[in-house]
């Protein structure tokens, strides 16, 4: 009986597990934001303005955006993997999609400490 | 009666099916019959049809999943813009404030609020699957039914709050 362990380098569990950690992030800042706005129901600038603006809000909300692109990544890549065939193909799309979320997780980051 | 024997048994030392002679005519045969065993037809198999019209509504959960989360990728740069421009300044706060309140905008916000409640929805049965929580068939059904009936429920009634 030939004993083979077929296990790759574990690439595969690093991204599954990074998926669900950002997702729970994601869920958390999400119902966290909802109970916000449903109290502070912001109806102007000003109050728009200051629910973003305390410290800990503009962590949490940057550990969400940043979750968020992550996260969109690992799907992305996945759905690429599995309907893009043509090697030329697969890798433009995977290389739009990797400046697209660096630009998003930038963009992200100044709106939320801008000036 | 002893000689018969032994003539048999050296006749025997090779064996005829062996013989160059009866192996050339049979490898024959055999080529002939191979190449003509016709190859097996495609089978329809339950399985091999994946078009959801076809699919049980735990698939259906699963690819709703898949296309939401493609649809707020794409649709991430209209959100970013959204919130970039309703932080940036009063202006453009009302400016954000007028595009969310056309018609067709709400229409796409809607749809990318349920896209982001279903994937929300079906994220966490996901997550409770992992835990190996409700994956006996009955239950992961039924769960697939909450996941489309909560997420439709949530969007109408989130939807009314915060864009129409």
């Amino acid at each position: 009986m030939v004993n083979r362990i077929l296990v790759g380098a574990h690439y595969g569990f690093g991204s599954w597990l990074a998926q669900r950690v950002t997702a729970a992030v994601m869920a958390v800042y999400s119902v966290l934001l909802l109970i916000v706005l449903l109290c502070v129901q912001p109806a102007d600038y000003a109050a728009w303005h200051g629910v973003f603006n305390p410290e800990w809000m503009r962590m949490a909300t940057m550990l969400f955006w940043l979750s968020l692109c992550y996260h969109a990544w690992i799907g992305v890549r996945d759905i690429i993997m599995d309907y893009v065939k043509p090697a030329a193909a697969r890798l433009i799309a995977h290389v739009v999609v990797i400046v697209a979320l660096i630009g998003c997780a930038g963009w992200a980051l100044q709106i939320l400490w801008r000036a | 009666m002893r000689e018969g024997i032994e003539t048999a048994s050296i006749s025997n030392a090779i064996p005829a099916h062996l013989c160059i002679g009866a192996i050339i005519p049979s490898l024959l045969t055999l080529t002939a019959a191979m190449a003509q065993t016709p190859t097996r037809p495609k089978r329809s198999a339950p399985w091999y049809n994946i078009s959801p019209a076809n699919l049980p509504l735990p698939g259906l959960v699963s690819i709703f999943h898949r296309v939401s989360g493609l649809g707020l990728f794409v649709m991430l740069w209209l959100l970013l813009w959204l919130f970039d421009r309703s932080l940036v300044s009063a202006e453009g706060y009302a400016w954000a404030k007028g595009v969310l309140g056309g018609g067709f905008v709400k229409l796409i916000m809607t749809g990318l609020l349920w896209a982001f409640l279903h994937h929300f929805c079906a994220g966490i049965r996901f997550l409770l699957l992992d835990m190996h929580v409700g994956i006996e068939l009955a239950a992961a059904r039924h769960s697939s039914t909450i996941v489309f009936v909560v997420s439709l429920v949530l969007t109408v009634i989130l939807g009314a709050i915060l864009i129409w």
